[in-house]
């Protein structure tokens, strides 16, 4: 206790000392209370399903055995649901990216009147919780002959991909310094020009990870995909309730099932999750 | 990185910035005259701006409406397959839920749970972004993998993989619990009372949302001016000084967005509570959103869910004032 207080000062100053053992300590328990959970799903997914149901849980799987896989695959189809939500979210991205960028451009590069109306409206949209709009939602798809449909759960996706598209994809232009454009305007440049050779190449990145989170979300959504779609035509995130049935859960399985719908997910998300967090914090400090 | 870079290259000469009208901008020749230039085209933004706003008043301003007019008709079964016109019944819904203990009672379930889960999300979060400022890098290391690891987790995974750590035969949990002394979980139901497995559903949700929080607050302090913090300590404040007088203020803007968002999140959580209990919520699991899905979709009473609906969209609507006057600002400040 007391060799903490003591070297506690110098480390302050950033000099790595006795001090960072205590916080480093610290520091692993968070990684070990956040990474348990992810973890106990891989041990549980990889050891045999008897050793799952032990009472004494194996906090290694002795045995590595993919049976727990080929029996996901068995349970229900494995590959329609992950096809259904590959083209849901495909979609999303491909029309929220480009509808969004438009949009985005048409706020933070242009002044105008109305653009303040628009920029709270487009955030208001954002507030509105999901669950109030399933009833609606449901009923206008029943009218339409699109309830069931994959095209009707990509409209609705749309709801909640396209506000966060808009406002981020600003987040990433503010960044762009106006003047780089400018520059390209004065050498001759015409205002697409400048857009297409300048700010393009530089928001690319920030393209690729708003898409990216885009696609997540929209690949991780529950509720419309279980109230819109039959079980015939169950994405992947509904497809993983197959394992609960009135006789219990199979919960090796269940985690295979888990480790393939997350593992793929996870991995986008280390690539872009910095340069989001970027863009969402410099939309929030500055203009 | 080069964001943050930029950001924090940026920020000073804003501050004194005294050019009237300009907005915050640095001023220029060139730039007044390619801001002169973009005003003029009113209809070249709005083009822009037209699939958006097209895209979003289908999928969102008819349903929104939709469920307006919903809450004030009767509206179940039959006329769902058209064999009877919904017809308008007023604020019937409305005085049916109101006088409803049982509504009331949801009502302030959701306040707690949602208050709780925002609360600790935030001070979790927040403790976690200034411990990760002073460990080791490969510590932070570890600890980032970690949580972008769960932050990535669909949350129907993560409440999978929740509801069998908490398993009463199996899960790992009540086994680690009974290795402490004096302690004897074997066997133990969680969610066999509402508020404990009410308990289990937010620390689900938590665990969810901080790395969010976590990763959002470092990449903002990142842009802490460090003069700042030198200056305040070299003033005799000490660490809490230093937080409460510098962090804070320049990380306010972040803090309420994050507050906000998870406010609204929190208030919406649906797919855990549906799914931990089996599709089939007891009376004492009931959340806002539960309810109105059970009150329109297991007893058909569309009218009667969405007016529940609605009363969730007016009980947000004083926590989104706080944020939309946050992001007019910044609005303006372009």
């Amino acid at each position: 206790m007391s060799a903490v207080t003591k070297s506690a000062a110098p480390s302050r100053r950033g000099r790595p000392g006795r001090g960072r053992l205590g916080w480093n300590l610290l520091g692993l328990l968070v990684f070990v209370a956040a990474g348990f959970p992810v973890y106990w799903m891989l041990n549980t997914a990889f050891k045999p399903a008897k050793d799952a149901i032990d009472p004494d849980p194996h906090f290694f799987p002795g045995t590595f055995t993919l049976e727990n896989f080929s029996r996901a695959f068995d349970v229900a189809d494995f590959w329609g649901p992950v096809g259904r939500s590959l083209v849901v979210s495909l979609a999303v991205v491909l029309i929220g990216i480009v509808v969004g960028m438009l949009a985005a451009l048409a706020i933070s590069r242009f002044a105008f009147r109305g653009r303040k109306i628009v920029i709270v409206g487009i955030l208001a949209v954002q507030m509105v919780p999901l669950v109030a709009m399933i009833i609606p939602v449901f009923l206008l798809l029943n009218d339409l002959g699109q309830y069931d449909r994959l095209t009707g759960l990509i409209i609705t996706y749309l709801t909640f991909i396209l506000p966060f598209t808009v406002w981020t994809l600003r987040g990433f232009i503010v960044n762009i310094p106006r003047e780089l454009e400018e520059a390209a305007m004065v050498d001759g440049c015409t205002r697409t020009g400048a857009f297409v050779r300048v700010v393009f190449p530089l928001l690319a990145p920030g393209m690729v990870a708003t898409s990216v989170y885009g696609f997540i979300q929209a690949w991780n959504e529950y509720l419309y995909a279980l109230m819109l779609m039959s079980q015939q035509n169950q994405t992947a995130t509904v497809w993983l309730g197959n394992f609960t049935t009135k006789h219990g859960t199979e919960y090796a399985p269940m985690m295979a099932g888990a480790t393939m719908m997350a593992v793929p997910i996870v991995i986008l998300f280390l690539l872009v999750q910095r340069k989001m967090a970027a863009g969402l914090t410099a939309g929030a400090v500055k203009g | 990185m080069s964001a943050a870079d930029t950001t924090t290259a940026k920020v000073p000469p804003t501050r004194p910035s005294t050019v009237p009208g300009a907005g915050g901008g640095t001023g220029g020749a060139g730039r007044s005259a390619v801001r002169r230039r973009a005003a003029g085209g009113a209809a070249l933004p709005w083009t822009l701006l037209a699939p958006c706003l097209l895209v979003l008043l289908l999928v969102l301003g008819y349903p929104l409406a939709r469920l307006v007019t919903l809450a004030f008709q009767k509206f179940g079964q039959p006329q769902l397959w058209g064999f009877q016109e919904p017809e308008s019944v007023g604020f019937a819904n409305f005085t049916k839920i109101l006088g409803d203990g049982e509504f009331w009672a949801v009502v302030v379930r959701t306040i707690v749970f949602a208050g709780g889960a925002v609360i600790l999300t935030m001070v979790l979060g927040m403790l976690t972004a200034l411990l990760l400022q002073r460990v080791s890098g490969w510590v932070k290391t570890l600890v980032n993998i970690a949580l972008v690891a769960s932050w990535g987790m669909p949350v129907i995974v993560a409440t999978a993989i929740f509801k069998w750590l908490f398993d009463t035969d199996y899960g790992v949990l009540n086994w680690l619990l009974s290795r402490l002394p004096g302690v004897d979980m074997i066997g133990h139901n969680w969610f066999a009372s509402g508020p404990q497995g009410l308990a289990v559903i937010m620390l689900l949700v938590v665990w969810g949302a901080v790395p969010f929080v976590v990763i959002t607050l470092s990449a903002g302090l990142t842009q802490v001016p460090k003069e700042l913090e030198e200056a305040a300590r070299l003033d005799g404040a000490g660490s809490w000084g230093v937080f409460r007088y510098v962090t804070l203020p320049v990380l306010k803007p972040i803090i309420v967005m994050l507050t906000t968002l998870s406010v609204i999140w929190d208030m919406g959580v649906f797919p855990q509570v549906f799914v931990m209990r089996g599709g089939r919520p007891e009376a004492e699991f009931q959340l806002l959103t539960t309810y109105s899905y059970d009150k329109a979709f297991v007893v058909n009473d569309y009218g009667g869910g969405s007016a529940i609906a609605l009363v969730t969209v007016v009980l947000l609507l004083g926590v989104v004032a706080v944020y939309m006057r946050q992001m007019l600002k910044i609005g303006e400040v372009e």
